[in-house]
């Protein structure tokens, strides 16, 4: 999974991606991840050694909204922008789809699934015109659609409440083939790979490393710098609303009130691999640092730590990582 | 600030539009200010009769603490930086206060309180300064640590019990003559020093240098690590103060308490002309870009709208504004 998730081969790399090393060298922050990842279970087994299947299958659940978050700000990160309004399109499709499917047949959900989600690529790709006609910085115009799209979801839906097909919340319940393997985690990948796979590897994805990476050259090189961005931020979107729609199937209703998603979801890219500078990183490393985080909160409550400690713990993992490597680049570059 | 005011009246010649564009880039408070007296007519046409001297009283005095946060953030977005951590400390620092009043007292709390935001801004201009992290990762993570802490203290302080002191709630609440809020006795003199800072003196101009072009500066024998340092713990600080002043107002401490003002100070730094890319802005502007968001969202209650129209509307203002400050630059 990690080669085909990893991120960009950029023409240079592709010619030396031969041998053991380039391969280690490109996915190493992602393999240092799962390292990490691997050695977290290892610890919650040892400590509880009760830790298994149910336990892993409830971590699974409860990391997939903050996990498509984290997809949807990486693509948008990949692009030299940053979406502050996450959360609150996590929040307005989350409450259309729940509204929706209150008490209508199971059929019609999926009509509800697909119509959110073509949402949610709108609701984005407003966002990214507003970004490129205005030419006002990213971060600054997601912020004021922050408050538009949880305004919006407060319209939609004043209390909390609606409901949820029930195959919507079975999708993500319990194991597939294997008791180790929860449903929710194969969903996860299934439509990250369905979705980001096939743009990676057309134009389209080759123009959202480029345009991250050096929108001039992007530019200058033939491609649309402004299109690209808009549609950037669409996929940012469509990806926000399948992380609403898991809040709906996780909780069965529609919560209006944007959670913790967004900031969260920048933590995770950045501990993911994706520089905020854009134009590197792939999708797989910002996924197993949304695991990484819950898995030590959950560890922490199996030691019986106060969960607010787990919380100074997260912001310290965070601002640590980041610190380290940006040392490692330091001394990269000196060399 | 101190451009100079001879070149526009020599250079005759241009047309409307390039003489307005010119004050802008120039003057960035002049059409702000335009725009907020736009919004007071507006107020009064919607709802005559509104305007008064204890409104503007109830305006001013609902702008000041946003308009510190906001400092925070024009200050550090001078240097191509923001800081996200304001909300978790502020809240912080009043919740602090409120639990240490019973007991060491008022000024001891003060000064823990402002102590313990100085250490935050600490590690966090080393981290950005010396480590080179990411400002908004670094102040997020920051802001989580706090959160964390307080939430820590909340727990420990259940049995003591908290309560906002009287001295908060006269400061932060109250008016003089019912029309001059008592905590511009603070605001004035702490916007004087920023601005002074910032337009006078050698750590002001470095803020601009390191915004404007690092590697210049850097060139140029600029210590960016030890200017971010202390820039951080004054932002640090001055959240802290700003802290205080919510919750006096509110009269709630919580650890939430400012967390909602963390993205309107970002807001109110943008709209007053601050660039969030660095090397451009001004204290003066972000003052009437807090106090424009102000009366906006008095406007949008005073409308009678219910709570999600006004988000919308409120969102959809500050892109207006931007957009329209950005077209006039034409940057």
């Amino acid at each position: 999974m990690s080669t085909i998730l990893e991120r960009p081969q950029n023409k240079t790399e592709i010619k030396r991606s031969g041998g053991m090393g380039a391969v280690l060298r490109r996915n190493g922050w992602t393999l240092g991840l799962i390292g990490i990842l691997a050695a977290l279970f290892v610890v919650a087994r040892l400590i509880n050694p009760n830790y298994g299947p149910p336990g892993i299958q409830g971590l699974a659940i409860s990391v997939l909204p903050l996990a498509f978050a984290a997809v949807a700000q990486a693509i948008a990160v990949i692009a030299r922008g940053i979406d502050l309004s996450v959360g609150s399109m996590m929040a307005l499709t989350s409450v259309v789809a729940a509204t929706l499917m209150d008490e209508r047949s199971e059929g019609f959900a999926v009509v509800v699934v697909i119509g959110v989600i073509l949402l949610g690529f709108i609701l984005g790709v407003i966002n990214g015109s507003l970004i490129v006609i205005t030419r006002v910085p990213d971060i600054v115009v997601t912020l004021a659609m922050l408050f538009v799209w949880a305004g919006a979801a407060l319209l939609v839906l004043n209390t909390p409440g609606g409901g949820s097909a029930e195959w919507l919340r079975n999708l993500t319940l319990g194991s597939f083939l294997n008791q180790w393997i929860p449903k929710a985690a194969l969903v996860l990948f299934v439509v990250v790979a369905v979705i980001w796979i096939p743009i990676r590897r057309s134009r389209l994805g080759l123009s959202l490393y480029a345009i991250g990476s050096d929108p001039l050259a992007a530019y200058r090189s033939g491609v649309s710098v402004n299109r690209t961005k808009i549609l950037a931020y669409g996929l940012t979107g469509l990806f926000s609303a399948i992380a609403g729609l898991t809040l709906t199937a996780s909780t069965g209703i529609g919560t209006p009130v944007p959670g913790p998603y967004t900031l969260m979801s920048v933590a995770a890219v950045v501990l993911g691999g994706v520089s905020l500078a854009g134009g590197k990183g792939g999708m797989l490393g910002p996924i197993i640092a949304v695991v990484i985080l819950s898995l030590l909160r959950a560890i922490m409550t199996f030691l019986g730590v106060d969960t607010n400690l787990a919380t100074v713990a997260q912001g310290l993992i965070l601002v640590g990582v980041v610190m380290v490597s940006s040392l490692l680049q330091l001394r990269r570059q000196k060399v | 600030m101190t451009a100079d005011t001879t070149t526009a009246v020599e250079t005759a010649g241009p047309t409307m539009g390039d003489r307005l564009r010119r004050l802008v880039r120039e003057r960035p408070i002049v059409p702000l200010l335009a725009l907020l007296v736009l919004l007071v007519v507006a107020s009064e046409l919607i709802r005559p009769g509104i305007v008064s001297a204890n409104w503007a009283g109830v305006m001013v005095r609902a702008a000041i603490p946003l308009a510190i946060l906001a400092a925070c953030q024009t200050m550090t977005m001078l240097t191509g930086g923001i800081d996200l951590s304001v909300g978790a400390v502020a809240s912080m620092t009043g919740f602090v206060v409120a639990t240490l009043v019973n007991g060491p007292g008022l000024w001891a709390g003060i000064g823990i309180a402002l102590a313990v935001a100085a250490i935050v801004g600490l590690i966090t201009g080393i981290g950005v300064g010396v480590f080179k992290v990411h400002p908004l990762i670094m102040t997020l993570g920051m802001s989580l640590v706090v959160l964390g802490f307080a939430n820590v203290w909340q727990l420990r302080m259940v049995q003591t019990g908290s309560g906002v002191p009287q001295e908060f709630r006269w400061l932060g609440a109250g008016m003089f003559l019912d029309y001059i809020p008592r905590s511009l006795l603070l605001f004035i003199p702490l916007a004087i020093i920023i601005m002074l800072v910032l337009n006078r003196t050698g750590y002001g101009r470095l803020l601009y240098a390191i915004g404007d072009n690092e590697i210049a500066s850097r060139l140029s024998g600029v210590k960016a690590w030890q200017v971010l340092i202390v820039l951080y713990v004054i932002s640090a600080v001055l959240a802290g103060i700003a802290g205080f002043l919510y919750s006096g107002l509110t009269n709630v401490a919580s650890v939430t308490l400012v967390d909602s003002a963390m993205l309107p100070s970002v807001a109110a730094a943008v709209i007053g002309g601050t660039s969030i890319f660095g090397g451009r802005g001004g204290y003066a502007g972000t003052i009437v870009g807090a106090l424009i968001l102000t009366v906006i969202s008095s406007i949008l209650s005073s409308l009678g709208y219910p709570e999600a129209v006004r988000q919308i509307l409120y969102g959809g203002l500050i892109v207006l504004v931007a957009a329209a400050y950005n077209r006039i630059t034409g940057d």
